[in-house]
């Protein structure tokens, strides 16, 4: 990292902003995903998920993040969610069921929450803070829950 | 003369062209998203416009990481609505306006901001959704049996694409200036053309990571009031307030910028120098949450 570099969103919890940095460091990954944007790439990615990574120069940590559909993981790994938008299209997912998935709630967890009027951002400004998208307080939803033995 | 005489601005959620193109535009869910387009759609009729200079941003869809325009202005004949992984919508393929097209590429790269002329491009449902919010089917139509999608777009658009997908996308103040810039270049083109320019993206959503869904209606609203008052001090707001504010992916508010800085009260000559019309009138505003993971906001003003 260069640190003449000003990148002010550090700071943003629950985010990777896609820069320069991650755009070189998920180059393939996100090259990967576009071709499923071709019926016939589709067709031999779900024939063989491995196989069609393979023929990737991708990190093993990339491909454990799109096999086991792990969003998170692959953003930390240089995805960008436009591209990683193209697996769920594969797998016949929403951006709602997408989105939500990288919360830890549930389908109709994260849906309500939206009809609700969305995440607020109160207290998720700044890494710090006590909002729901901090990582003090991951996964969100009956995941948290059981996870803290509150349910 | 051509004249631009109006900006449009509205967000454009994919889930929202899903809805139009599986009939589902009468369900509780997008009723409410849809009746606020009612308007829009009956202005459009009223205001046919000549062209649309229609500012958005590709999804990953055109331009892949093999190439990241800043600014690619689109001077085809046509352009074919994409395949964005599940075939593309059913709407109208896009007939462009190469003339002017090729006549803004020319003033703007002059004026100094240097645009990447585009030639061959699909285009995404970022400009499909607009279009098809601002011209497709009113309710009672589709009620009556109507298609969502008409046979064919009401005029010729100009597919102008921001990157806003790699950090870092351009500033709140290029992106002002550039459609500043944009009106000169339309002023200078000699067939009397009316051109609507349109706005489209936002407004606050983030789709990634433990902060997906934020939204955040105080913070947008004070952005439509000050994209319509005082849209030069809107410039200035730095990108982090945007990310931190309106969640990672409200930064594509940036490209408000270029349709409002095209708008007569804020011209500007070549030199700088101001040479102001009078401030435009607010035809409609409209705001709504959710769309899917986003607030969606709608504007129409007029010179």
């Amino acid at each position: 990292m260069n640190m003449a570099l000003e990148k002010p969103y550090l700071d943003v919890p629950g985010t990777v902003i896609f820069d320069a940095e991650q755009s070189r460091k998920g180059y393939w990954l996100n090259q990967f995903c576009m071709s499923l944007m071709k019926a016939e790439n589709r067709t031999r990615f779900k024939a063989d998920e491995r196989a069609y990574l393979d023929e990737w120069p991708m990190s093993e940590e990339q491909k454990q993040g799109v096999l086991t559909r792990d969003l998170n993981r692959c953003m930390a790994a240089g995805g960008n969610i436009y591209f990683l938008a193209k697996i769920g299209a594969t797998d016949g997912k929403s951006f709602q069921q997408m989105a939500g998935s990288m919360t830890g709630m549930t389908e109709a967890e994260y849906r309500d929450m939206m009809l609700a009027g969305g995440r607020s951002a109160e207290g998720n400004r700044y890494i710090g803070e006590d909002g729901d998208a901090q990582a003090h307080r991951q996964p969100q939803g009956q995941a948290g829950k059981i996870k803290t033995g509150a349910a | 003369m051509a004249k631009i005489t109006a900006s449009v601005f509205t967000s454009h959620v994919p889930a929202i062209g899903a809805a139009l193109d599986l009939g589902k535009t009468q369900e509780p869910y997008w009723q409410p998203l849809f009746a606020g387009y009612e308007y829009s759609k009956q202005w459009m009729k009223d205001n046919q416009p000549d062209v649309i200079f229609l500012v958005y941003n590709d999804h990953a869809t055109a331009f892949s990481l093999e190439m990241i325009p800043t600014f690619a202005i689109g001077t085809a004949a046509e352009f074919q609505p994409a395949d964005e992984g599940w075939g593309p919508r059913p709407v109208p393929k896009v007939i462009g306006h190469p003339d002017l097209a090729s006549h803004i590429a020319q003033s703007v790269i002059q004026d100094d901001f240097d645009l990447t002329i585009v030639n061959k491009m699909a285009v995404d449902h970022g400009l499909t959704v607009p279009l098809s919010l601002m011209c497709g089917a009113s309710m009672p139509e589709i009620a009556a049996g109507a298609k969502a999608a008409p046979v064919a777009w009401p005029c010729p658009v100009i597919p102008f694409a921001v990157n806003v997908v790699q950090y870092p996308v351009p500033s709140g103040r290029r992106c002002f200036e550039l459609g500043q810039a944009i009106r000169r270049a339309v002023d200078s083109y000699d067939p009397d053309l009316n051109v609507h320019i349109w706005g489209t993206g936002g407004m606050s959503h983030q789709l990634q990571g433990p902060r997906a869904g934020l939204i955040n209606k105080a913070w947008d609203n004070a952005f439509l009031d000050q994209l319509i008052a005082d849209p030069e001090g809107l410039s200035k707001k730095p990108h982090i307030e945007y990310v931190r504010e309106a969640g990672s992916e409200g930064i594509e508010l940036v490209m408000w910028l270029i349709a409002r800085g095209a708008m007569a009260d804020v011209a500007e000559n070549p030199k700088g120098v101001a040479q102001h019309g009078m401030a435009p009138k607010v035809a409609h505003r409209f705001f709504h949450v959710p769309a899917s993971n986003t607030a969606v906001g709608h504007l129409i003003l007029e010179a």
